[in-house]
């Protein structure tokens, strides 16, 4: 039983990794809440299902191509909701993203309907026992692909020069600017890569549970923010992190107490970590000079 | 006489413009990032429903026992909450917005997930420009005293406002604990006005209209904070014959305003609210001191 729940939370777990990593990507280098990222995620799980559903593309195609289309669509949300405020305030920037959030998700209601969609999984259902776990093939696919994802992720910031230049970018953005980077280029590939994963989050979830709607980026946006922050936002093995532990804890509190305050778990456990390190679990401590 | 729907419709606008008036004593002249004042909406609401309907208050008696009650609230999430800089407060206040959110939805008195009926009407346009009256008031006394002054510096710079000798976490309560205390008393005439409340009414979309209130009328601008209020309220009920494309047009708006003038509609002219170039900076500065870790 609890190794059942805690696989289960696993697989829920890498998927709000996923949709954390574009939230921490982002605010690593411009400091700002992507508050349609839900939306994105929303994005890519239409353009996967409207794909694979009414133009029979084959589903890893489908899946790759989903994950371009939202990239997109990220981009240019950022060429034209965020780029403009980069110098304003904060709470400016945060202001238009909410705007674009509220803009995407009324979109894809008007052109997709409010009803929803059904995503048929692509894979035969098939159901590997043990006496101890049960686990799906579409789920040991959900596991697969995330962490690869994760780590394909992990070697283009670590290794790749693009990636480096994202760091530099990150640590002070005058600084690499003048290190002849392009500072501008370097968003814009933030977004498209944050914007692919958060898509292959979605297509995921809607294979998962097989239903695809406009409003089905709220709250797992939220949750992936949530996580975001609950690993130190900014860090990436931080979203890893603090996806995965969102996710078993929610279904724990959903097995364990009750399954109406599962999404109150999940913010319960953020406020006790945040409690005890304020800038969450893997941020670092902060500095202040007068 | 005016129709029902102008009448609800101003009715509105001067709850929301306690709600903004009051958030904007959080964020923009504090400089405390609140993402969940619907949160206490919603404890002012349910509080001062449960007074009139269980315990059966005068009007005027409940509104105060809801704004107390979130008032409380206020403080009580103040205390570990204010700790926090920046955006881990803004997530802390969404988090704790959710948690009031989902409690109340499995409640008992608060009838859950079938919301609370069967509220007696009592609010009145008059009762709702006197509220509003009385809000911007106190508001008013507050930011023009010494706390007012306390709190202005900590927004400017906390570090240098303590080591002045302003107790930063009591200030910071404070304005949480009176914006607290004022949305809940809004809560109240929402709930005595509509007559119906639900949990979901006072969720995190709600408190995200608040903050677009006050950023779009001009952060640490009161002025600034009544026109954001009536300009989100009017909106959404000018657009209404866009029908479907209501929320669309309203989503880009927020978008092309805040390109338009980033400071907000009133940025820049309040005596107390600092110079344009210095909140930038000041809010600029928050993100330095975390990109520098």
């Amino acid at each position: 039983m609890f190794i059942q729940q805690l696989v289960n939370g696993i697989i829920l777990g890498s998927i709000y990794s996923l949709i954390a990593l574009g939230y921490t990507m982002v605010y690593g280098i411009i400091m700002l809440i992507n508050f349609a990222h839900g939306e994105i995620y929303m994005f890519g799980a239409f353009a996967g299902m409207i794909l694979v559903v009414f133009y029979n593309v084959p589903f890893f195609l489908a899946f790759l191509l989903a994950m371009a289309f939202a990239g997109l669509v990220g981009l240019t949300v950022e060429y034209l909701a965020y780029r403009p405020l980069r110098r304003s305030s904060r709470l400016a920037a945060l202001i238009s993203a909410i705007g674009a959030s509220i803009f995407l998700q009324n979109l894809a209601l008007l052109i997709m309907g409010a009803r929803p969609y059904t995503f048929p999984s692509p894979f035969i259902p098939k159901v590997y026992q043990t006496s101890f776990l049960t686990i799906s093939k579409l789920e040991l696919i959900i596991l697969a692909i995330s962490f690869l994802l994760m780590f394909a992720l992990t070697f283009f910031i670590q290794k790749t020069k693009i990636g480096k230049a994202m760091r530099a970018a990150a640590q002070d953005m005058d600084t690499a600017s003048l290190m002849g980077i392009n500072v501008n280029l370097i968003i814009s590939i933030t977004f498209l890569v944050g914007s692919a994963l958060g898509a292959a989050a979605g297509v995921m979830v809607g294979i998962y549970f097989r239903t695809v709607t406009p409003m089905m980026g709220l709250m797992p946006g939220l949750k992936g923010f949530v996580a975001a922050v609950l690993g130190g936002i900014g860090r990436i093995p931080g979203a890893m992190l603090g996806g995965l532990l969102l996710g078993v804890a929610e279904v724990m509190a959903a097995a364990y107490i009750s399954s109406q305050y599962r999404d109150a778990a999940a913010f319960a456990i953020l406020i006790l970590v945040l409690f005890f390190k304020p800038t969450g679990l893997m941020g670092s401590f902060m500095q202040e000079k007068v | 006489m005016i129709s029902t729907y102008y009448l609800q419709i101003i009715i509105l606008a001067g709850i929301n413009i306690i709600m903004a008036t009051s958030l904007n004593l959080i964020v923009g002249y504090t400089g405390q990032l609140s993402i969940g004042h619907a949160a206490f909406m919603s404890l002012g609401a349910y509080a001062s429903a449960i007074a009139t309907l269980h315990l059966g208050f005068p009007f005027i008696a409940a509104l105060l026992f809801g704004a107390v009650v979130a008032g409380l609230f206020g403080v009580l999430v103040g205390i570990p909450t204010l700790r926090l800089k920046g955006d881990y407060l803004a997530i802390a206040t969404l988090g704790f917005g959710e948690i009031v959110r989902i409690i109340f939805l499995n409640l008992q008195i608060t009838g859950g997930a079938v919301g609370l009926r069967g509220i007696p009407k009592q609010t009145t346009l008059l009762w709702v420009i006197a509220a509003a009256i009385f809000t911007l008031f106190v508001l008013r006394r507050i930011l023009n005293s010494r706390v007012g002054r306390a709190l202005i510096a900590i927004r400017e710079d906390e570090t240098a406002a303590e080591s002045m000798g302003i107790n930063t976490m009591y200030f910071k309560t404070l304005s949480f604990g009176v914006g607290a205390f004022f949305a809940g008393f809004g809560g109240g005439l929402f709930a005595h006005y509509f007559r119906y409340i639900h949990p979901n009414v006072f969720g995190f979309m709600r408190s995200i209209e608040h903050l677009c209130m006050v950023v779009l009328g001009g952060l640490g601008n009161m002025w600034g904070a009544m026109l954001g209020a009536v300009a989100l309220t009017a909106i959404p009920e000018l657009l209404r014959a866009g029908a479907e494309y209501r929320l669309l047009a309203y989503g880009a708006i927020l978008v092309l305003m805040m390109r338009a003038r980033p400071q907000g509609l009133l940025g820049e002219s309040e005596q107390t609210g600092g110079s344009i170039r210095r909140k930038i900076r000041i809010f600029s500065r928050g993100a330095d001191t975390l990109k520098k870790t």
